[in-house]
């Protein structure tokens, strides 16, 4: 498998190793994918009071492509809100990392982190607008 | 020492070939198919030979598939094309190669109807039998050079009427790869089977150039590699070795057939002078520029072969496969050589290293054969 | 960059230079020895032909079979696939029923496959979780119209050794073909096949220190065993497999095996020692599971799943070994290993398994090398993993409900 020099570059220097107490109020954690699927991806975010993501955690069991994409992910989301964290596409991520087609799930599972870890935030905001969030978006 | 004229059984390894192979055995041996470093050497060494043999026939290096040599894309070509056909009729030259005969009756065994094509007393295909076949036949094979005269067939015009009445043509270009210029779109075949050792490069390597088009079964299954269609960890010194081979054929192909003309040209007019009875076959016909078929009347070929064995000269009596066989060729059968003259047909094929003393000396020493095995004294000088 | 360390023997081997030496020799104009063996009017053709004949005898002799016995051809993958599908084809009016286990080479399995396409059944037995055969359940599956048994000697990935003697006497007793494919244990496992009762063996020279693209297949003349020509053409190989024969790889081959037969024995104790060490350097770190029987098993390989680390991102932290997940013909794709599956690992420990395959050229200095590599590179892994935090918080990875994707 031929891999990117970003991809070697996240997969050897990995960004933002490591755990947010989860219990914590201001902490979202997004934990996606399956050990039997070969990929596992915990994403962790740290929201300030004006909504903003200011620090973030990952941890990956999974291919090189799958590191470099939650390792990007910790990067991209830091300092934006959440709207605008929601609005990475799996296929920036792709584009970002030059991942090969047979690679491309693992950007799917990095964007699924993002909105895990953000509706896992909202929900300990006793907000549930996360729906209407998403419809308001789209709309 | 011995002088090799048999260049169209085998030919020896161009020394600038073996150095090119040489580190895909020891430094560079890894298996293609592992993903690490050693894996992408050997992995993208295979796809540089690929599109160094594509380029010699004027293919794209998707369409060539590697097999273990001409036998097996012969076989890969017959069978493999009509895997997925009910039986139907299948056209083949009635001087095809062992390979390309043996898939045909092995296709007749499937209940495949298989009707050979005559050919002209110069070993051209008769187009008028096959104008008359065509019609209700779904396969065709007709070779592009053949291998005892060195006869090329206008191989154009029939894959044309092929595909106008919707039947597929394979053509065994063996022979003819890198001795002459072949472009394989422009001969319009669907199929063209080609193999390294006749072209200065290893046994154990050829290639099937397909139209991508054509559903084609493995014969060979496991291992997916070949673009799945030939499974078995790939030749990866005998590919670098193939290709390199072609590429050097392609860089010199005019030097070398103007060489082999010149040579041949030179020992046709020394037989012709120093044996006057000599029948030099299908001399009139568009043929190879290495090869002469000939014979000597009344000297058995076996026999001439052997005794020129004995002065250091290799020749052959014909196909190598075939060379056990006492019967004689079925080439020469087809365009309705007599059997006693056809017994004494022997094979001159030269190659890019023989030289004019070479040529003189085997001239000499046939015509010293000839006289003392008919007991009569030499020809007069001419 | 330094060296890569190659631990990856069951892929390919170098060609050994004694064998590169001798193949040289076959190949260009200078010796007089680059004939076609099938040029009976020559002397480069007669040169050729015994240097053929000597390496049939060489590559025999290794098994101890009669050289009339040994067909060439381009592979181990060729010649399962004229051993399997030209048994089939030329019993099928006995039976239309074979035999196989689900942890078979894609040589085999695929050549099955295309077999149940033209009308044949075929059942794949799973091995028991040590990969060996469960010699009961093969006798249960065995039927009146079973015509081939295909059991590989020596697995590519785990390495693992069949009892082929005690299949040979039920296969033999049951009047069924039984086919070995040997293309790992050729020159690692001693065979004879004047006491195994196998009918057909593959072999490839590229897995014992010869050539790619070589193979050849043992075919039993007592009692004899027949098959269907699968490649045809100038009726080389007593009609058997056609195709100019490639005498350099030939000869590669037969000096390979020569090679193999006498120095089996010590490089066998060589090759252990430095295996058994590597073994013992990871054995230290946690969580790490063994693939398949370690008693019935070659010296050379070693199989390993590292838990909680996935393997493909762990070839890559190894980049400085050459060593391989799964089988070389499988770790292209994402699938967990099907041979490993079929031992009853689960999908995680599939998808974390290394093999290690030592070989002639591997050093004690590479191996300490590699032990070091694999401690570094394990802990930095399951440092980014989130199931090895789990599992040292003490949660049981099994309970947790994943979200399916
Ligand atoms: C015309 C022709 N076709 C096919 C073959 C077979 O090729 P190979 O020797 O590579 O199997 C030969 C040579 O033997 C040949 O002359
Ligand atoms: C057990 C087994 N059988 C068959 C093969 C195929 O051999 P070859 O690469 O010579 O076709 C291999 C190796 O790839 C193997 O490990």
């Amino acid at each position: 498998m031929a891999y990117s020099d970003k991809v070697i570059d996240h997969y050897e220097n990995p960004r933002n190793v490591g755990a947010f107490d989860k219990e914590e109020q201001n902490v979202g954690t997004g934990m996606v994918g399956a050990p039997a699927c070969g990929d596992v991806m915990r994403l962790q975010i740290k929201v300030n009071e004006q909504g903003v993501i200011e620090d973030a955690r990952f941890k990956t069991y999974g291919c090189g492509s799958a590191i470099a994409s939650s390792s990007l992910v910790t990067e991209w989301v830091k300092g934006k809100t959440l709207d605008e964290a929601l609005a990475i596409k799996n296929a920036d991520i792709a584009e970002e990392l030059a991942l090969p087609p047979v690679k491309i799930h693992c950007s799917v599972l990095a964007e699924d982190a993002i909105r895990a870890a953000i509706d896992d935030y909202r929900t300990k905001q006793g907000d549930d607008s996360s729906e209407t969030d998403e419809g308001r978006k789209s709309a | 020492m011995t002088v090799y004229f048999d260049h169209n059984a085998t030919t020896p390894l161009d020394g600038r070939v073996l150095a090119a192979m040489l580190p895909y055995l020891q430094g560079a041996f890894g298996n293609p198919s592992s993903p690490h470093r050693l894996g992408r050497l050997a992995r993208e060494a295979v796809g540089r030979a690929r599109e160094q043999v594509a380029a010699l026939v004027g293919a794209h290096p998707s369409q060539v598939l590697f097999t273990s040599g001409g036998t097996e894309a012969n076989n890969l070509a017959l069978k493999g094309v009509t895997a997925s056909f009910g039986a139907g009729r299948l056209l083949i030259s009635a001087i095809e190669h062992a390979s390309v005969m043996a898939s045909a009756r092995s296709l007749a065994g499937n209940g495949w109807q298989v009707d050979q094509l005559s050919v002209d007393h110069l070993g051209r295909l008769a187009r008028e039998p096959y104008v008359a076949a065509i019609a209700d036949s779904r396969l065709v094979s007709v070779m592009l050079a053949n291998n005892e005269t060195g006869v090329v067939q206008d191989i154009a015009p029939l894959a044309e009427l092929a595909r106008q009445s919707g039947a597929l043509f394979h053509t065994d270009a063996v022979q003819a790869v890198g001795k002459m210029a072949i472009d394989f779109a422009a001969t319009g075949a669907h199929l063209m089977s080609l193999s390294a050792h006749k072209l200065y490069g290893p046994k154990g390597i050829g290639a099937l150039v397909r139209d991508k088009a054509l559903s084609l079964a493995p014969l060979i299954h496991g291992g997916g590699q070949e673009f799945g269609l030939r499974g078995g960890t790939e030749n990866v010194a005998a590919i670098v070795g193939f290709g390199a081979a072609a590429e050097l054929a392609c860089s010199e192909l005019v030097a070398r057939r103007e060489r082999l003309l010149f040579l041949r040209n030179l020992l046709e007019a020394r037989l012709s002078a120093q044996i006057p009875d000599v029948v030099l076959f299908a001399q009139e016909a568009l043929r190879l520029p290495n090869t002469l078929f000939m014979a000597i009347p009344a000297i058995e070929g076996q026999t001439l072969v052997l005794e020129l064995d004995r002065r250091g000269f290799e020749l052959g009596s014909g196909a190598a496969c075939g060379s056990n066989s006492d019967v004689p060729s079925h080439v020469l059968a087809a365009m309705g050589v007599e059997v006693t003259l056809a017994r004494c047909a022997v094979r001159v094929s030269l190659g890019v290293m023989n030289t004019e003393q070479e040529i003189e000396a085997l001239v000499a020493a046939m015509k010293e054969v000839a006289s003392q095995l008919r007991g009569v004294a030499a020809a007069a000088w001419a | 960059m330094s060296k890569t360390i190659y631990l990856d023997y069951s892929a390919t081997t170098p060609v050994d230079p004694r064998v590169a030496e001798k193949m040289c020799r076959y190949l260009t104009a200078e010796y007089g020895l680059f004939g076609n063996p099938a040029s009976r009017s020559h002397s480069f053709g007669w040169a050729a032909e015994e240097a053929v004949e000597e390496a049939r005898q060489q590559v025999a002799a290794l098994i101890n079979a009669d050289p009339k016995e040994i067909v060439w051809t381009s592979g181990a993958t060729e010649s399962d696939n004229l051993a399997i599908k030209g048994a089939a084809h030329f019993y099928a009016k006995k039976g239309k029923h074979l035999i196989t286990l689900t942890t078979e080479h894609k040589a085999v399995l695929d050549t099955c496959r295309q077999l149940e396409r033209d009308g044949f059944e075929v059942t794949y037995l799973d091995p028991r979780p040590d990969g060996l055969v469960d010699l009961d359940r093969l006798a249960a599956a065995i039927r009146p119209d079973t015509i081939l048994v295909s059991i590989m000697h020596v697995n590519n990935e785990i390495g693992v050794i069949q009892d082929i003697d005690a299949i040979g006497q039920l296969t033999r007793s049951k009047g069924v073909l039984f086919h070995v494919d040997a293309a790992q244990s050729a020159g690692k496992v001693p065979i004879d096949v004047t006491t195994s009762q196998v009918d057909l063996m593959s072999f490839s020279a590229h897995k014992c220190y010869g050539p790619k693209g070589m193979g050849a297949l043992y075919v039993r003349r007592k009692p004899r065993v027949r098959l269907e020509a699968q490649m045809h053409g100038g009726g080389h190989e007593r009609g058997l497999r056609s195709g100019t024969l490639p005498v350099h790889q030939i000869v590669g081959m037969g000096e390979a095996f020569r090679l193999a037969r006498e120095e089996m024995a010590s490089e066998n104790e060589r090759v252990r020692s430095l295996r058994d060490r590597l073994l013992a350097g990871v054995s230290g770190i946690e969580e790490v599971y063994i693939n398949g029987d370690m008693e019935r098993r070659v010296p050379h390989n070693l199989n390993v799943s590292f838990n909680f680390v996935e393997g493909e991102s762990l070839m890559m932290a190894l980049k400085e070994l050459a060593v391989s997940s799964g089988s070389a013909c499988t770790s292209a794709s994402l699938e967990p290993s099907y041979v490993l599956r079929a031992l009853g690992r689960s999908d995680e420990l599939a998808h974390s398994s290394i093999r290690f395959t030592i070989g002639r050229f591997t050093t004690e200095t590479e191996v300490d090398r590699a032990i070091e590599l694999i401690h570094e590179k394990i802990a930095k892994l399951r440092e980014l993993s989130p199931l090895w935090e789990m599992f040292k918080e003490g949660i049981d990875l099994d309970n947790v409900k994943w979200a399916a994707h």
